[in-house]
């Protein structure tokens, strides 16, 4: 019950099958890495998972603690506890970080709760110095004007704020110079516990020197073709993907 | 309200003697005045209806104009309506206040008594009309919009009994805002608000008007009009929240005036009426100066708001920046129609003119009309309009993050809105204006 257990999902974007018998899972207070060359499908995974209605889901369920959220709204999903970082953040113009942040946790309240500021913001601005991210955002217009870091750290500072129980951080990574990548890496790290499975998209290794995943997944045209420990990340910057994923799947784990 | 008022002189403005009968009670006005008066209802009387061919009335629906000789211009008379002056405490702490109930003062006026003694005047026109008649001759409707309601503005000045004057001397900054509320509350009346705003050189001075009315099921005609005079080296802010009852069929006829070295900045919020006709003409007289003019409209179900505006370069060197932003709901519909005009010799002039429409349902429609015409050839101008729907990965995003439909379309709503709505440089308004936005408009 105390995972995210994806299974056999059939996604297609126009009609073209991108995702095939997709199965993956993610037990809570684990990091896994999925791994894959460019245009296997992962961001397709993330997306198709958080109900984008651009991806078609044909077959298959993924269990969020027990429950199907496949069907289910983009924003129900949310709620129930997944969250996705994304590869291209959106721009919001007019709307602050301080006020984006404020409408997801008060669409989670329970009724009879009500919102206090106080406490937000006091937790708003440690997070904020966590990811050394400027007191000053907090007005800024979420993502408008970003750097391609300052976005990353943003969609993190949000995954801090959110407390999912799940998290699917596509491609954190890309954009980062190495002390944003640390900064970013430590953030996550601090988020580790009992409590969160985070499962971090990427095709490089180099997030994985500073988050040590407990699993590595390699995908290859829409589907896993092998998992295994932290090594496999290692023999994959080693060997590249084509030699890899020539193996028979499970072979090393 | 007692009858015998309402006998004398309360008769429909379609009615033959409707004028001479409240002309009776201008006794002591200065003669230019009263004779003023008297000239603009001949003009009135005389000038056509606008017709579709009209270039200025272009797509605006007509047929409620025909309604206006069935109003009756409110009686003079001291209005009981303590409700209305308890509720007329939206700015704390102002410099001063006027609290207008159908065209008539309502509550005693506040006024700093410090500004005061500077010989900043704040009150009501026909105070000033007595009591300082040369300076309101000066200014009053020395300048008009000329944008295409030259005969509701005619009808206007011959009606005209209550508005505010704010003078405010050479060289006087004052912080805290001046505030206006002016209410309807008598069913069918018609209202006149009039503002004069002149500012002395190198002052620095804010204006906040507020429109409403007492209640959401009476019907009104209001015909305002405000004019603000920035003098040579002064800042002036000028703000109106139109908030009459969606019953109401409501003209606000502006100009904005600037001298030399001026920072004169307006807004316009549009959250009421059943049809709202703004006209808002910038004229920059003097160079050096930065003329702003701002609005923010969120119409639904069938209300139209109608925006003719006009930017006038007199003079070189000064920037205007007029900048309409619509959020249109359910059935609403929107008329923009800016134009930019750069006199010879007007050079340097930097004009900008945007309009900004989201359209937040497929049975709204905007209508724009953007244009230039320019007679100095070193000048930097821009204009342009947009209309647009919800971005879907933007909304995407938001959903994404839990929050629902509901709230994300609020909030990219508010976010569209909020490049004019932070220009307000007043927390407190700012949080007023959004939330009555939130709780009229996108409820
Ligand atoms: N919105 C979309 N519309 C059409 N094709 C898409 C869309 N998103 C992804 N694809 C296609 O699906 C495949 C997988 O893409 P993606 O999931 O982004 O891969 P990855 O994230 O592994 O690089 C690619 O062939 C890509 O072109
Ligand atoms: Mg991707």
């Amino acid at each position: 019950m105390n995972t995210l257990e994806i299974k056999n999902l059939n996604v297609t974007i126009d009609g073209q099958r991108i995702l095939k018998d997709f199965s993956l899972t993610l037990p809570k207070g684990e990091v896994h890495a999925l791994m894959g060359p460019n245009g296997t499908g992962k961001s397709t995974l993330a997306k198709a998972l958080s109900g984008h209605e651009d991806y078609e889901i044909e077959s298959g369920e993924a269990l969020l603690d027990g429950e199907d959220i496949i069907g289910m709204e983009p924003d129900e999903i949310a709620r129930a506890g997944l969250f996705m970082a994304f590869q291209y953040p959106s721009e919001i113009p007019g709307v602050t970080i301080a006020n984006f942040i404020r409408a997801a946790l008060t669409a989670r309240l329970n009724e009879g709760e009500t919102f206090r500021a106080p406490d937000f913001y006091k937790e708003l601005y440690a997070r904020m110095d966590e990811l050394k991210i400027d007191r000053k955002f907090t007005s800024r217009f979420v993502n408008e004007g970003f750097s391609g870091g300052e976005k990353k750290r943003c969609e993190i500072l949000q995954m801090a704020m959110l407390k999912p129980r799940y998290a699917i951080m596509d491609e954190t990574d890309s954009g980062l110079d190495i002390d944003a990548l640390k900064i970013v890496a430590e953030g996550v790290n601090k988020m580790r516990g009992p409590d969160l499975g985070i499962l971090i998209i990427t095709h490089y290794q180099r997030l994985l020197n500073y988050i040590v995943p407990d699993k590595v997944h390699v995908m290859a045209d829409g589907a896993i073709v092998r998992s295994g420990g932290p090594e496999l990340a290692l023999e994959l910057e080693e060997k590249g993907y084509e030699s890899v994923t020539a193996e028979p799947a499970g072979a090393s784990s | 309200m007692s009858t015998e008022t309402l006998s004398v002189g309360t008769g429909a403005i379609g009615d033959a003697d409707i004028f001479a009968a409240r002309q009776e009670f201008s006794g002591g006005l200065p003669d230019w005045f009263t004779t003023m008066q008297r000239e603009h209802w001949t003009r009135f009387l005389e000038s056509p209806d606008p017709t579709r061919l009209d270039e200025t009335w272009r797509f605006s629906d007509l047929r409620p104009l025909s309604k206006i000789a069935g109003f009756v211009p409110t009686p003079f008379e001291k209005p009981d309506a303590d409700d209305l002056i308890a509720r007329s405490n939206t700015v704390k702490n102002p410099a001063g206040q006027l609290v207008f109930v159908d065209d008539n003062l309502a509550a005693a006026r506040v006024m700093d008594a410090e500004l005061e003694k500077k010989g900043v005047i704040f009150t009501t026109l026909f105070d000033a009309l007595n009591n300082h008649g040369d300076l309101v001759r000066e200014y009053f409707m020395k300048e008009t919009p000329q944008l295409g309601s030259e005969k509701y503005e005619a009808l206007h000045v011959a009606l005209v009994r209550s508005g505010v004057f704010l003078y405010v001397p050479d060289g006087v900054e004052v912080d805290r805002p001046f505030v206006v509320y002016n209410w309807t509350q008598q069913e069918k009346g018609a209202v006149f608000p009039h503002t004069l705003f002149v500012s002395g050189k190198h002052s620095k001075s804010t204006l906040v008007e507020f429109q409403r009315a007492a209640s959401t099921e009476t019907e009104h005609l209001v015909i305002s009009n405000a004019h603000v005079f920035s003098g040579d080296g002064s800042e002036t802010n000028h703000r109106i929240i139109q908030d009459w009852n969606t019953k109401t069929l409501s003209f606000q006829l502006n100009t904005n005036n600037a001298d030399r070295d001026t920072n004169a900045k307006s807004i316009i919020v549009n959250v009421g009426s059943s049809q709202a006709r703004q006209e808002v003409h910038g004229k920059i007289f003097g160079s050096g100066s930065n003329v702003e003019m701002y609005s923010v409209n969120v119409p639904r179900k069938d209300q139209q708001f109608d925006q003719r505006t006009l930017q006038t370069h007199l003079a070189p060197h000064s920037r205007s920046d007029l900048l309409f932003k619509n959020a249109l709901l359910d059935k609403s519909r929107t008329i923009f129609s800016g134009l930019i005009i750069v006199e010879e010799g007007a050079q340097q002039t930097d004009a900008y003119q945007t309009n900004n429409n989201l359209m937040l349902s497929g049975d709204a429609e905007s209508n724009a009309l953007p244009g230039l015409e320019i007679k100095a050839n070193d000048v930097k101008c821009s204009h342009g309009a947009t209309t647009g729907r919800i971005d879907e990965s933007n909304l995407f995003y938001f959903l994404a993050r839990g929050i629902t439909r509901s709230k994300a379309h609020e909030l990219i709503v508010f976010g569209f809105l909020e490049e004019v709505i932070e220009k307000f440089g007043d927390e407190a308004l700012e949080d007023y204006v959004r939330g009555r936005l939130a709780e009229k408009s996108l409820a």
